[in-house]
């Protein structure tokens, strides 16, 4: 076996015990997961009953998209935020307060795969816990749900694609602690940004022209938008592709940046610790 | 009571006063929270001209309320209940328990974040720029009330956030609290009167967000029914002493778990 196959080989097995290992773990706190997830469900049940409302009173419709529609598009987004859950960059402080950095910096892993492997093992016992809501939140709002075969493949690909990219990202905001300590604004404005331009708040076709127009330059919407797009909506097989392709891009520039930020923010870091 | 309750306001305030910089940074965030609720209110209303009956004016109204509550929350609230169940898991409960004063009063007082006041500024600016909208002037009757209900919703939801941080006496491991309650809060963004009725009742009497912000908001906006008042102050009793009773329940299981 050459050394880049065990290379490979080496990360493939860190992930899968990583991914098991938090799975066993989260199982046990079974109440903790379903509150953490009953606070999030919340944020799109709000959306989905403004929007709905607004449908309603214009004859059941928003710029074409009716109300059943508008459903669908919040109980995916619900499933989409779930596996969009990564660490956050708020977290950082505490790691390099606490001393923990310092131990992270002793393992023989970048420690953005520590991160990703741990994030990905939620997603497991989340997605168990979270299919008695959407069960749940359907019977309630009624979505118009009739997705392809094509539609469903390339939805499973992009949950994961948008889970790496905002990993990527956040990981590389969380590097900002490291440089300046007023980072929280910097994160609020981040995550502000996001809220507006990802397709969380409502699907980016109610946006103006102009904020679609930015929104098609930044990251965010291939977190959020387009795997809920990919399921609820009625992309083509070709934009659906291409759509792939712009997360597989934006993996490759968050790989880039987390490369870069992570050295430059070690050379800036004095150890804090035991 | 209430000199200790000042000595730990002035142990707050002299702490939070090491990080004068820290009172920019809460500006700028609550500036940027500010600027996008109210985007997100533009663009709701880009589409309608009214949600459920209210106006641009009267739900900027209602914002206002959720934001100067969510200053009161998060500078007095929020982080008095962490600390409690943080120290719960790590077994320092029992030195506020063993003090010679009541422990509710004790855990609810002894932090202070002062620089999260600033939304409550935040949120008065953005009242006084819905009411100034409004095509009826508010008299000094409703300005009482407004102020009488802003502190009835304050401790109601003290109240839920201690209901819900007391759980920590069974469920050990309660990091997702401040997800839950801030996911839930965002309910009081818009009218009650929006959402589907199991979804009103519950955001009224299981977790109090009707009470705190709507009905504080109706009372500016001249939607205010006088037995919704009398309502909202019996109910707030009951919840009071319902979380009173609740507080101690909880204590009695709790058996500490210092060395």
């Amino acid at each position: 076996m050459s050394s880049q196959q065990s290379a490979v080989r080496s990360y493939v097995d860190f992930y899968a015990t990583g991914i098991r290992t938090q799975i066993l773990t989260q199982f046990q706190y079974r109440v903790a997961m379903y509150m953490y997830t009953l606070g999030m469900v919340t944020e799109p049940v709000i959306y989905l009953v403004v929007w709905r409302t607004i449908a309603r009173q214009h004859g059941g419709a928003i710029n074409g998209v009716g109300a059943g529609q508008i459903a669908a598009y919040y109980i995916v987004w619900t499933l989409v935020r779930t596996f969009n859950v990564v660490f956050t960059p708020f977290g950082w402080e505490e790691r390099i307060r606490e001393g923990q950095f310092s131990s992270q910096l002793l393992r023989p892993l970048h420690p953005v795969h520590y991160d990703m492997a741990w994030f990905a093992g939620h997603k497991i016992p989340w997605l168990v816990m979270y299919a008695p809501i959407a069960v749940a939140l359907s019977l309630v709002f009624h979505p118009t749900l009739d997705p392809r075969a094509i539609e469903v493949v390339v939805f499973i690909v992009a949950i994961w694609g948008a889970y790496v990219i905002r990993s990527l990202n956040h990981f590389v905001l969380g590097m900002l602690t490291l440089l300046t300590t007023r980072a929280t604004s910097i994160f609020q404005i981040w995550f502000l940004s996001e809220l507006l331009l990802s397709g969380r708040l409502v699907p980016l076709t109610f946006m103006p022209e102009w904020s679609q127009s930015i929104a098609a330059w930044l990251p965010f919407k291939w977190t959020f938008y387009f795997p809920i797009e990919a399921l609820v909506g009625s992309m083509s097989t070709h934009t659906l592709l291409t759509g792939l392709l712009w997360q597989c891009l934006w993996t490759l520039i968050g790989s880039a940046l987390v490369w870069g930020s992570f050295r430059i923010a070690v050379k800036h870091y004095s150890a804090v610790g035991n | 009571m209430i000199k200790l309750a000042w000595t730990y306001v002035r142990l707050g305030v002299l702490n939070e006063m090491q990080y004068r910089a820290n009172f920019f940074v809460a500006i700028v965030q609550s500036l940027l929270g500010v600027a996008v609720a109210i985007a997100v209110l533009a663009l709701v209303y880009s589409k309608t001209n009214a949600l459920d009956g209210w106006s641009q004016s009267e739900l900027l109204v209602v914002l206002g309320v959720q934001i100067l509550l969510g200053g009161v929350i998060h500078a007095t609230i929020q982080p008095n209940m962490e600390r409690l169940t943080q120290e719960v898991q790590d077994g320092k409960l029992d030195f506020a328990l063993v003090k010679p004063a009541d422990s509710q009063l004790l855990i609810s007082l002894r932090e202070l974040r002062l620089w999260q006041l600033v939304d409550v500024i935040s949120g008065a600016v953005v009242i006084a720029v819905g009411v100034s909208r409004l095509q009826t002037s508010v008299g000094a009757g409703h300005a009482f009330a407004f102020l009488a209900l802003l502190l009835i919703g304050a401790s109601l939801l003290y109240c839920f956030w201690l209901v819900l941080a007391t759980g920590s006496f069974w469920v050990v491991n309660m990091w997702f609290l401040s997800d839950l309650f801030e996911g839930i809060y965002q309910v009081g963004r818009w009218p009650i009167g929006v959402y589907p009725g199991w979804l009103r009742y519950s955001m009224t009497y299981l977790v109090p967000i009707g009470f705190a912000v709507t009905v504080p908001a109706q009372a500016m906006t001249h939607r205010l029914a006088w037995t919704t008042v009398a309502l909202a102050v019996g109910f707030a009793v009951v919840v009071f002493f319902v979380t009173r009773w609740f507080w101690r329940f909880g204590l009695r299981r709790y058996s500490g778990a210092s060395a």
